[in-house]
C-alpha cells in the first residue's frame, strides 16, 4: 500500500480535528503517514495520531519552516512525496493550506484539486461548485494526487496505526526564504470551537444591530456548543472581529447545522456556507434569499425569536 | 516601478452559472462576463501604489481570456491603469490552475514586473491558489492574503490575514501579492477614466508569442480534470414558519428532530 501524506494542522501544539478527518480519509487510499511540520510536537501528538490511524509521523520541527511564507512546507511535502514514492497529498482547506497544495502541485509536476467535501476510490473528490448550484467530481489526471478537503466532510474515525516516528530535516532554498514573517499577530479566540472545525456555527449580521448585542448570538452559540459567525456587514460595522467572518472572502464553513440571524444571504456569504448540512435562518423579511437555502426558517424578529430559542434549548437539553 | 495587476473575467454571480455539457469546462457564453469583484481591490490597491510613488510606477492589467475579456480590461483601464496585455488564444480554453499558472508566468515573464498583484480567489474556480503557484513559478516572494501592503524603495511589507489574526510579512521586491477585499474601497470609473480607457493601449498574445508551450495548457494540457457534473438536487423546500410569538420554540421543536438537542 502506497503512503498517502497528510499535512497536520496544529495550533498552540494541538492537532486540529480536521487533521483526524483528513487520515479517515487517507485510510481508503492507502497507509496514512502524517506530516508535522514546525515547532511544538510533542509525544502526545504522536500518540493522537497514531489513534486515527497514521502509519508514520514524518516530523520537521525546526523554527525555519514557520519563519517563512507558505514555501517551506511546501517544499518538505515535495521532498517526502520523492522520497516515500508517495501515492498522493491531503491538506486542509484552508486558505494557506490551498496555496500549499498549489506550490506542492508545481514542484511535483502534480494535478491539485481544491475545497473537497468528499474522497471516493482512486482520489475522485466530489466538489460542490457555483454557490452550490453544481456538484462535481474531479480527478488529477497527472502526478501525485494533492487534495485539499474542507474540514468537517467526513465524522473522523480512530483506527489505531503503529505512529512510527521519523525525523525529516529539510534544507530550505533561497526561494523559500523570500517572505520573511517578522511578527505574528494573535487576535483573542475565546474558549468557543474554532469557526472553520466546529459542527455548528451560529451567525449574526446587519440585523443583529449592534456590537452589544451580538451577546445574543454568543448566548445562543453557547447553548448548543457552536462557534459564532459573522456577515461581512456585521464584521465591516466592527460589531465582531473580521475573523469570524463566513464567506467568500472569510472563512468558508461546512458544519452539521448553520443557523444564520439577521442575515440576508447575499451570494458572497452563501458562498462561504452553503455546503453546511442543515441550515436554519432567522429574519424578519420573508423575501431574504437566505430562506431559498434554509431547511428550517422563522420569519420574526430575532430579538424575539432567539432568547425564546435559547430559553428552550435550556429547558430540553 | 512596474505593476503587473492580473484581472480575470468571471460569469457574473447573480446569474444562473453553468458547466458546458461537451467538454465540462464553465459555460462563458451562458452568463454575462463581469471582472471578479477581488480583483477591482487589486486594481484599486496598484492604483494607490503608484500614487504613493508619486505617480512613478506603471499599472498593467493582464488579464487571459476569450475575446470578451475586453470588456474587462476596458473596466480596469477605466479606473486608471496604464495599459494592458490579454493574453488570449483558443489553446488556452479548458486550462486549469497549473496551467494557467504557467501561461500567466510566461505572459509576466514577457511582460517584466516589479510587483504582480492579483485577487486572492475568483468567483468562478475559487481555488484560490494563483498567486502563490506565480509565486513558486517565479521564483520570488509570495505575500499573499495581504489586507495592507507597504513599499519603500526595493522592500515590501504586508499584513497577512491568517487562521488566526495577522502575520507581518517582509521581503525584497520583485514579489507576488495577493490582497483580500477589506485592503481598500475600489474606486468607481469616472467619465473621463472611461473615455481615457478606450484609447489606452492592449497588447494581444498569443500563445506561440508569449512562448506558451501548447501541449501545457487547456483542455488536453491541463493537470485536473472534470470526471463528470450534476445540477445540485434541490435542497428541498425547507419548512418557514411565522415568528408569530412561537418562532423559538418551533425551532427547538426542529432541533429536537434534527437530533441537535
Ligand atoms: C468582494 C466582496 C466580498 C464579500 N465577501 C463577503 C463575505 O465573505 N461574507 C459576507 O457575509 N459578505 C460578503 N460580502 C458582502 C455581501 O455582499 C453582503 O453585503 C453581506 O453579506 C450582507 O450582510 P448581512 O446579510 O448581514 O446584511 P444585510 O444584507 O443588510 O441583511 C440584514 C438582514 O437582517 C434582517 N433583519 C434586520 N433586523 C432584523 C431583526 N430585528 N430580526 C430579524 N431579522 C432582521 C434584514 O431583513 C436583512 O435580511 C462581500 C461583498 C463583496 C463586494
Ligand atoms: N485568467 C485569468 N486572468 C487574469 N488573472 C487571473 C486569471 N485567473 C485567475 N486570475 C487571478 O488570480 C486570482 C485568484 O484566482 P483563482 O485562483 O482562480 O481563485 C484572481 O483574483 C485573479 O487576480
Amino acid at each position: 500500500m502506497s503512503e498517502i501524506l497528510v499535512l497536520v494542522e496544529h495550533v498552540d501544539g494541538e492537532v486540529k480535528k480536521v487533521t483526524l478527518e483528513l487520515l479517515t480519509l487517507a485510510r481508503g487510499q492507502g497507509a496514512p503517514s502524517a506530516v508535522w511540520a514546525g515547532p511544538g510536537y510533542t509525544e502526545e501528538v504522536r500518540a493522537r495520531l497514531a489513534e486515527y490511524g497514521a502509519e508514520k509521523v514524518y516530523v520537521a520541527d525546526s523554527q525555519e519552516i514557520v519563519d517563512y511564507v507558505v514555501a517551506p512546507k511546501a517544499e518538505l511535502l515535495a521532498q517526502l512525496v520523492a522520497s516515500a514514492s508517495a501515492g498522493g497529498v491531503l491538506v486542509a482547506a484552508t486558505a494557506e493550506g490551498k496555496e500549499i497544495a498549489g506550490r506542492l502541485a508545481i514542484k511535483t509536476d502534480s494535478g491539485v484539486i481544491t475545497d473537497a467535501v468528499g474522497l471516493g476510490e482512486g482520489f475522485v473528490a466530489d466538489q460542490s461548485i457555483f454557490g452550490g448550484g453544481v456538484n462535481v467530481r474531479s480527478r488529477v489526471a497527472k502526478g501525485t494526487p494533492i487534495v485539499a478537503v474542507r474540514p468537517n466532510s467526513v465524522t473522523p474515525e480512530p483506527a489505531a496505526g503503529a505512529g512510527a516516528e521519523e525525523r525529516v530535516s529539510v534544507t530550505l532554498s533561497d526561494a523559500a526564504r523570500a517572505a520573511r514573517v517578522a511578527e505574528r499577530v494573535k487576535e483573542e479566540k475565546g474558549a468557543r470551537p474554532e469557526l472553520a472545525e466546529a459542527a455548528i456555527v451560529v451567525s449574526g449580521g446587519r440585523g443583529v444591530g449592534s456590537a452589544e448585542d451580538f451577546a445574543l448570538i454568543e448566548r445562543l452559540a453557547d447553548s448548543l456548543g457552536a462557534a459564532v459567525g459573522a456577515s461581512r456587514a456585521a464584521t465591516d460595522l466592527g460589531w465582531y472581529p473580521h475573523q469570524f467572518q463566513v464567506g467568500q472572502t472569510g472563512k468558508t464553513v461546512s458544519p452539521q447545522l448553520y443557523i444564520a440571524v439577521g442575515i440576508s444571504g447575499a451570494i458572497q456569504h452563501r458562498a462561504g456556507m452553503q455546503t453546511a448540512k442543515t441550515i436554519i435562518a432567522v429574519n424578519k423579511d420573508s423575501e431574504a434569499p437566505i430562506f431559498e437555502l434554509a431547511d428550517f426558517g422563522v420569519v420574526g424578529d430575532l430579538f424575539q425569536v432567539v432568547p425564546q430559542l435559547i430559553e428552550e434549548i435550556e429547558k430540553r437539553k | 516601478m512596474n505593476i503587473v495587476v492580473c484581472v480575470k473575467q468571471v460569469p457574473d454571480t447573480a446569474t444562473e452559472r453553468k458547466l458546458r455539457s461537451d467538454d465540462k469546462t464553465l459555460d462563458r457564453d451562458a452568463a454575462d462576463g463581469v471582472i471578479n469583484e477581488l480583483d477591482e481591490y487589486a486594481v484599486e490597491e496598484a492604483l494607490k501604489l503608484k500614487e504613493a510613488h508619486g505617480g512613478e510606477a506603471a499599472v498593467t492589467v493582464l488579464t487571459m481570456g476569450p475575446a470578451k475579456a475586453t470588456e474587462t480590461i476596458r473596466k480596469a483601464l477605466a479606473m486608471g491603469a496604464d495599459k494592458a496585455v490579454h493574453l488570449t488564444d483558443d489553446a488556452l480554453h479548458g486550462s486549469d490552475a497549473l496551467s494557467t499558472s504557467y501561461a500567466m508566468a510566461q505572459a509576466l515573464g514577457r511582460i517584466g514586473f516589479d510587483l504582480v498583484v492579483l485577487g486572492s480567489e475568483s468567483t468562478d474556480a475559487r481555488t484560490g491558489v494563483l498567486a502563490a503557484m506565480l509565486a513558486e513559478r517565479l521564483g520570488v516572494a509570495q505575500l499573499t492574503q495581504a489586507k495592507k501592503v507597504e513599499v519603500s524603495g526595493t522592500s515590501i511589507a504586508v499584513e497577512r490575514v491568517t487562521e488566526y489574526g495577522y502575520d507581518k510579512v517582509e521581503a525584497t521586491l520583485p514579489a507576488v501579492v495577493s490582497v483580500v477585499e477589506k485592503i481598500n474601497e475600489p474606486r468607481y470609473p469616472s467619465f473621463k477614466g472611461i473615455m481615457a480607457a478606450k484609447k489606452k493601449p492592449v497588447e494581444t498574445l498569443s500563445v506561440a508569442d508569449a512562448g506558451i508551450a501548447a501541449d501545457q495548457v487547456g483542455l488536453a494540457g491541463a493537470w485536473s480534470e472534470v470526471a463528470e457534473f450534476a445540477a445540485a438536487p434541490p435542497r428541498g423546500a425547507g419548512t418557514i414558519v411565522k415568528g408569530d410569538g412561537d418562532g423559538g420554540t418551533k425551532t427547538a421543536d426542529f432541533l429536537v428532530t434534527k437530533k441537535f438537542i
